[in-house]
């Protein structure tokens, strides 16, 4: 699975993109976001608060109940702040 | 015509507006919108702002946007270039222009686009101020304006 951070969330997570194989039982967006706090030091940074951490899954907005397999793209980040 | 651009590199307004009016030759209307790096944020001067973005999604995001915009107001033409990287104050950011037959249909498509890139278009904004580096925070009134438009 390719995981991308974004702004604060990369910051806090210090890497910007990574390869990982969360365990079979990491079926949805909200489960990706308590295995990644539970990795600790910046994971736990970036995901304690979650609410206030969006998800794209396949590079479209994503909700916490939203499937991920390993083949996907999952991308966190805080809320937009463009134009 | 669609137009995506996003790019580091600044743009030329005039030229961007020729682009649209000259696609559309049955067009009456032209509007546009430009934003610009303010050059004070929180009380404080502002030293530059940085653009982060996500490649690839930005675009598709873009592209959904300016093809709804396309549907609803049956527009000739919409073009939405916004830049990434370093910005210093007085910067342009964001160009959107709609060509329609009527006014009105070009400033709402202007407005639509610019009120859901505001809170769909995956960019996030760092200033960087005397007191440090800050991300913007994003605010709910922008959530309410895209909210009007009664669109998911």
């Amino acid at each position: 699975m390719r995981v991308l951070y974004f702004a604060w969330v990369r910051e806090r997570v210090g890497v910007a993109e990574e390869t990982l194989t969360p365990p079979a039982e990491v079926g949805t967006v909200e489960q990706l976001m308590v295995w990644l706090a539970a990795r600790g030091g910046g994971y736990e940074r970036a995901f304690d608060d979650r609410a206030r951490v969006r998800a794209a899954v396949n590079q479209v907005h994503a909700m916490r109940s939203t499937p991920v397999g390993l083949a996907d793209e999952v991308a966190f980040f805080p809320p937009v702040t463009g134009g | 015509m669609i137009r995506i651009v996003v790019r580091a590199e600044d743009f030329d307004a005039g030229a961007e507006l020729r682009l649209v009016e000259g696609c559309s030759p049955g067009a009456g209307a032209v509007a546009s919108f430009i934003g610009i790096v303010r050059p004070e944020s929180a009380g404080e001067a502002l030293l530059s702002m940085t653009l982060e973005h996500y490649p690839g999604m930005t675009e598709l995001a873009l592209q959904q946007i300016a093809a709804a915009a396309c549907v609803r107001w049956r527009l000739s033409a919409v073009t939405i270039f916004h830049r990434v990287g370093v910005l210093q104050p007085g910067a342009q950011v964001v160009l959107v222009a709609a060509a329609s037959l009527h006014r009105q249909a070009a400033f709402d498509a202007v407005q639509f686009v610019m009120d859901y890139l505001k809170t769909k278009a995956p960019f996030w904004k760092l200033e960087r101020r005397a007191s440090g580096d800050h991300w913007v925070e994003a605010r709910s009134s922008d959530d309410e304006a895209a909210a009007r438009w009664d669109l998911g």
